[in-house]
């Protein structure tokens, strides 16, 4: 028996592409090269088409392709590995070599309003801090939601309704006794929370899926209560005209008591939306600040382990029911501050803000930041919303470029951006982050 | 009158277990003495499992009566009380047969997770530790003193800080018994712990169980088929086939009883009569 003799890695490259490109040419043939069309001019008479240079170009677009992928990566005995996760900080929850990011994006967002004042002056510079405003909101929401579904591992798929409650709550106590926005703030988090612990009862004995459904059936009752209940919350009308939120008591507006005048400022508009920026990035930065001190108490341990193996927590003497409930109220509680906050900021809320696609939106920065990761909500949530909005006059075709960047990113890196958990405690000063594959998910 | 019988830690009274039609346990009634390593064998399917999960309180049991004595005198009833309960309260704290650990979490924060219910009352619940209130500052070195004291005994403190999921089988298994010895039990009930280890290892288990007995407060029940880990360690055997006590005494005893040579070995097609005569079912 002789050996095959092994072609050169040009030859076999340009063999295997020609190969591909005669494919390519039998089916663009038909597929491409014919073109059946209805004559506008001759009446509903059917014509065919011939497009010959359309298949040219397929095939040559096939040839070119394959012989680069051929000679660059499938025929080389040494195929250069393509690493990007070495692009990514490696950190979970605050981990070290995530520092320099973490910093730097903290440094970022505090310079922001002024480095946009600065380039594009107030009035070209509002709609970007509007973006900012919303991409924070995003970020707040889903640290919240990284409660839940991140550290206890319950799936919610009905976030969204803390976040209605939330704003209601503002936007009725403010309605109907003419509470101010200081005062709404912390009971809208309370009314949120407590809602969070009624739908907790109940459904916390459900498992995955199951809990799953019934998370997001909460979803949608508050919504369509909400939608109905027409003498109390205004339906589908809206609840409008809620107040604004004043700087320790000093309004944004142009009178003499204003904050513009107080301070020796000309009035500006601006003013307020960076006011109402800083707020959401304090708040932002409050859910942060509580999670990561939970995560070291016991309680956060506790959350985590759950997601880990809920019957070992039992037989620990955990109690289950009352970890998961505060995982869920506690989640709930930073939705009803958002939601707040979202209410006086847009001055006007509907139910049509509380749809179950933002729960979806909260859901999948969460998922694509990587479960229990707070740096990579934050990355999730710019590329999720910022790119939403920058890619506005894609028109249609954004949805679907979204589409595809979700399945890219699901494929490439299944546990989301940061995949990596860092431990709670330490007995060593350099522990090493633990790899998301021997992470649990939690089961419900 | 044995030396289990005195002072038991725990009684097992007319227990029954029943699942639809199928009783995995019939009138079962054993002590655990204080202090005693006590197992529990029997064929597959005898319902020791079963067992260790009404006292765990897994399982509700249909009939019955399980009354842990604590050595400050408290007596609690198993069967009342929410399984969780039985471990913060009536201090029985048990493994798995297959290993339960938080496999994404270090070894050490699996041993902190055990300390959950003290680090809970010394934060306040929560809210203490939140603002910095309080010893939860202390106690939270005191957990992980503890926490360091049971990595020595079982050879892992240099890998304190890696995934529990990591470590090798045999160190997974002892570190779920040290998980469990710091909830500070006064029962620990252990579901099959030498299965799969190499004798190395088993011998290692065997040090860990004796050391646990003579330096802590904590009376030991183990099911285990492996005889030797058995008769070396245990002072009191008690034997169960389908779900019926058929033995129960010192290892010595139980070794020699005809019940539990015929449960174990079977007999030959001859001798059947003259051992169901012996054993009383014929």
């Amino acid at each position: 028996m002789q050996a095959r003799k092994k072609d050169s890695l040009l030859v076999a490259s340009v063999k295997d592409s020609l190969g591909a490109a005669v494919i390519t040419f039998a089916l663009a043939c038909v597929m491409v090269g014919l073109r059946v069309d209805v004559a506008s001019g001759r009446g509903a008479e059917l014509f065919l088409e011939h497009r010959w240079l359309a298949v040219a170009v397929a095939v040559l677009v096939v040839f070119a392709g394959r012989l680069a992928m051929n000679i660059f990566f499938w025929k080389r005995e040494d195929p250069p590995s393509l690493n990007l996760s070495g692009l990514l900080p490696k950190g979970g929850m605050g981990g070290g070599s995530s520092n320099v990011l973490k910093y730097g994006l903290v440094v970022l967002a505090v310079a922001l309003p002024f480095a946009l004042m600065f380039w594009l002056g107030a009035r070209g510079s509002r709609q970007y801090i509007d973006l900012a405003i919303l991409v924070m909101t995003y970020v707040m929401l889903g640290w919240g939601l990284n409660i839940v579904v991140g550290l206890a591992g319950l799936l919610d798929l009905g976030y969204v309704a803390f976040y209605a409650v939330g704003a209601y709550s503002y936007a009725l106590l403010a309605h109907y006794f003419g509470f101010s926005f200081w005062l709404c703030l912390p009971l809208a988090g309370i009314l949120a929370a407590f809602w969070g612990v009624i739908l907790g009862f109940p459904v916390l004995r459900l498992r995955g899926d199951y809990l799953a459904i019934v998370t997001l059936a909460f979803g949608e009752i508050i919504r369509v209560v909400l939608l109905n209940w027409y003498q109390f919350t205004g339906g589908p009308d809206g609840l409008s005209g809620i107040p604004r939120p004043s700087f320790f008591g000093l309004e944004f507006t142009r009178g003499e008591d204003g904050f513009a005048s107080f301070f020796g400022l000309d009035y500006s508009s601006i003013h307020r939306i960076i006011f109402l920026y800083y707020l959401i990035f304090a708040m932002a930065l409050f859910t942060n600040f509580v999670t990561m001190r939970l995560r070291r108490m016991p309680i956060g341990r506790a959350w985590e382990a759950l997601r880990e193996d809920e019957i070992a927590c039992r037989a620990l003497g955990i109690n289950t029911t009352n970890t998961k409930l505060t995982a869920f109220a506690l989640g709930a509680m930073f939705a009803g501050f958002a939601g707040s906050f979202f209410a006086t900021r847009q001055g006007f809320i509907s139910p049509e803000s509380f749809t179950f696609l933002e729960s979806a939106i909260i859901l999948a920065i969460v998922v694509l930041g990587g479960l229990g990761s707070q740096i990579g909500v934050v990355i999730a949530a710019i590329v999720m919303i910022g790119g939403f909005e920058f890619f506005r006059e894609f028109e249609e075709y954004r949805m679907l470029v979204f589409g595809m960047i979700m399945v890219v990113i699901m494929v490439w890196k299944p546990r989301g951006l940061i995949s990596s958990r860092t431990p709670s405690v330490a007995l060593s000063r350099n522990a090493k982050g633990i790899s998301a594959d021997l992470v649990q998910e939690g089961h419900g | 009158m044995s030396t289990w019988d005195n002072n038991p830690v725990l009684k097992v009274e007319h227990l029954t277990m029943r699942f639809g039609g199928l009783t995995a346990i019939n009138d079962l009634s054993f002590n655990i003495g204080r202090g005693d390593i006590t197992a529990l064998i029997g064929p597959n399917g005898a319902g020791k499992t079963t067992v260790f999960n009404c006292i765990t309180g897994f399982y509700k049991p249909t009939e019955g009566r399980l009354v842990m004595n604590r050595s400050n005198g408290e007596k609690h009833l198993l069967e009342r009380m929410a399984d969780f309960k039985i471990t913060a309260d009536a201090k029985v704290a048990r493994t798995f047969q297959n290993i339960r650990l938080f496999g994404g979490m270090t070894i050490l924060e699996n041993l902190m997770v055990a300390q959950h219910n003290p680090l809970m009352v010394a934060s306040n619940w929560t809210i203490g530790g939140l603002l910095g209130l309080g010893g939860y500052k202390k106690s939270n070195v005191d957990a992980i003193e503890t926490a360091k004291y049971w990595l020595e005994r079982i050879d892992l403190i240099d890998r304190a800080d890696a995934p529990a999921a990591d470590l090798s089988y045999g160190d997974q298994r002892r570190l779920e018994i040290a998980r469990a010895m710091c909830t500070g039990p006064e029962l620990l009930c252990l579901d099959e712990p030498a299965a799969g280890l190499n004798p190395k290892e088993s011998l290692e288990l065997n040090n860990l169980l004796q050391y646990i007995r003579k330096e802590h407060d904590t009376s030991v029940v183990l099911i285990e088929h492996d005889m030797s880990v058995v008769m070396e360690i245990s002072d009191h055997v008690v034997v169960l086939d389908y779900g019926v006590k058929i033995s129960d005494g010192s290892p010595e005893f139980v070794k020699n009883d005809p019940h539990v040579i015929a449960a174990y070995l079977g007999v030959e097609d001859d001798e059947v009569d003259q051992v169901e005569e012996e054993v009383g079912i014929a």
